[in-house]
């Protein structure tokens, strides 16, 4: 039986007298995809901003692990093993694509100054498994044929495949994307959805996904949250969200 | 070749001379502004802490009766640097850091407070008069027609030239390859998204104060033996020259700051060539006036583009 990976409740973020998110409440299983759709400026994006540690919510828990992360620090909770995207790339685009992959690992590699001095055994065979593992996963992308270009240089597709590499190394048990096929092509849309649902299958991670494309969302979701205006309006599996009344008048407006 | 000829060789010997040690003190600035945007202002103390320790060590040495130079100097390089990189260390450590996620007004007036405390300090521990040292390194090589003009290129000149080319080949191969030097360019990309990853970035910025102040130590060394004194006040003076160096040739850029410290140097010592000597800060603060009026950025810097 799945557990609960992630458990929401009553999630509330207030800017001043604005209510951004009110009383939001959702979960996560183990090997699960989860959407979060809704309307523009619905809140999804400050969601994701209080699960990882952006905002600190007004009110509300977040159980990560049956363990209260609302509150602690941005990187902190990454390294619980919640990591994020965003919806506009942050790749480190004067680097290369396999230092993208390194530097997403310096903490694992964390040996003091002397062992990196003299290259001591240790140090080599941590080095060493830092490169399988960012070759192994820049294989999973399909960029191991770019590894030594400038991530800035790849087209837009190659470098969403490349945050979410990056993401993976660090070893995540839930990924949060935001937004991941915003300008995608098609193709790359297709591609992207495959990539998701690989990770859950063969590498038992779970993700967290707001995104507008509904063929993508509907084709891949476990679980979906429907949120309008802050509020949460509905949740169930693609047929209940695409038949719920209450949906389609949140995104077509009363007729 | 003609006397103009010979003479100009010499000004800019001379200029890259002062240069490469503009040089290493403004890669300070620009690694530090970098990583976390902010000038520190207290790095031109450094210069001089370093320039005092080389004194006092060398000093010392000589008075214990050792008589091998490069003994002599290699201790007071590792002394002077651990020290320098010390105090590099403890600024960030009480006077920025605990300022960090402020207004950025904040730290750079913190970092002013720390420049006069230095300064000050020095005076009082030191005394404010010069000190001097005996010329440790003597000689050098001299071409062109004696009877025009005799252009002299000093052994002193020479070790500066290759003690700055090492010291940057180093903070290149570090830079580029090690895997602190991976994890700096990450913060100055942006540190956000590297704290994000795991990376301790705290330590990042250490270690970035620690080799900026270490480098401003070496210059101290070389600039120390050139000039053979050295007062309380001379950080100051350094500090702004290696800041302009490092706004002239983009801040934030390590190539940057080694090409605006040559410019500088070269710029400088033209200008006493050909006119009153006294004229040379004039036009090297105008040099800054103008690149901030018309290329903001810097030579090697990127134009700052609005985020969205």
């Amino acid at each position: 039986m799945s557990q609960l990976l992630l458990d929401v409740n009553g999630l509330t973020m207030q800017f001043g007298g604005l209510v951004a998110v009110n009383k939001v409440n959702l979960t996560v299983k183990n090997r699960q995809i989860v959407s979060v759709i809704g309307p523009n400026g619905a809140g999804k994006t400050t969601v994701f901003n209080c699960l990882s540690g952006f905002y600190i919510p007004t009110a509300g828990s977040v159980m990560f692990k049956g363990k209260e992360i609302a509150g602690m620090k941005d990187f902190q909770i990454s390294r619980q093993g919640l990591v994020r995207t965003f919806q506009h790339v942050r790749l480190f685009s004067n680097m290369t694509v396999i230092e993208n992959m390194l530097v997403a690992q310096h903490r694992h590699l964390n040996t003091g100054l002397l062992a990196g001095l003299f290259k001591t055994p240790s140090y080599r065979r941590l080095e060493q498994e830092a490169m399988d593992r960012a070759i192994f996963w820049l294989k999973e992308v399909d960029l191991l044929d770019s590894a030594n270009r400038e991530s800035g240089n790849l087209s837009y597709g190659q470098q969403r495949r490349l945050e979410i590499a990056r993401c993976m190394v660090t070893q995540p048990e839930l990924l949060m994307l935001d937004e991941p096929a915003a300008g995608l092509n098609p193709n790359e849309t297709k591609e992207l959805d495959e990539l998701i649902i690989k990770l859950r299958d063969e590498h038992e991670i779970s993700i967290l996904l707001i995104e507008h494309d509904m063929g993508l969302v509907m084709g891949i979701s476990d679980h979906i949250y429907v949120i309008a205006q802050g509020t949460p309006l509905a949740d169930g599996n693609a047929d209940d969200i695409k038949n719920n009344p209450d949906v389609i008048k949140a995104y077509l407006g009363e007729s | 070749m003609s006397e103009t000829i010979l003479y100009l060789i010499q000004q800019l010997i001379n200029g890259l001379t002062i240069g490469s040690t503009y040089a290493l003190i403004a890669i300070g600035y620009t690694m530090v502004y970098g990583i976390i945007g902010m000038i520190n202002f207290a790095h031109g103390e450094i210069y001089m802490i370093g320039s005092y320790i080389t004194f006092i060590v060398i000093a010392g040495l000589l008075g214990m009766g050792m008589v091998s130079l490069p003994l002599i100097l290699f201790i007071a390089l590792v002394i002077s640097v651990l020290i320098a990189s010390t105090y590099g260390w403890t600024i960030e450590r009480v006077a920025y850091r605990p300022l960090r996620g402020t207004n950025r007004l904040i730290p750079l007036i913190s970092a002013i407070g720390m420049s006069i405390f230095l300064q000050n300090f020095v005076v009082l521990s030191q005394g404010s008069r010069d000190v001097a040292l005996p010329p440790m390194i003597s000689g050098g090589w001299t071409f062109g027609d004696p009877s025009l003009f005799e252009v002299s290129f000093s052994y002193m000149q020479l070790f500066i030239w290759v003690a700055t080319f090492v010291t940057m080949l180093g903070l290149t191969l570090f830079i580029s390859r090690s895997r602190m030097g991976r994890a700096c360019r990450a913060c100055s990309e942006d540190i956000g998204m590297t704290n994000l990853l795991g990376v301790d970035t705290n330590r990042v910025i250490a270690t970035t104060f620690i080799i900026g102040a270490a480098l401003a130590a070496i210059a101290g060394l070389l600039l120390s033996l050139y000039y053979g004194v050295a007062n309380p006040f001379i950080g100051f003076m350094a500090g702004l020259k290696a800041f302009t160096a490092a706004v002239l040739g983009g801040i934030g850029s390590i190539p940057g700051a080694v090409l605006g410290g040559l410019i500088l140097g070269v710029t400088e010592a033209l200008t006493a060539a050909y006119f009153p000597s006294e004229y040379k800060d004039v036009v090297a603060f105008s040099l800054l006036i103008l690149i901030l009026l018309f290329r903001p950025s810097g030579l090697l810097g990127k134009p700052e583009v609005e985020k969205v």
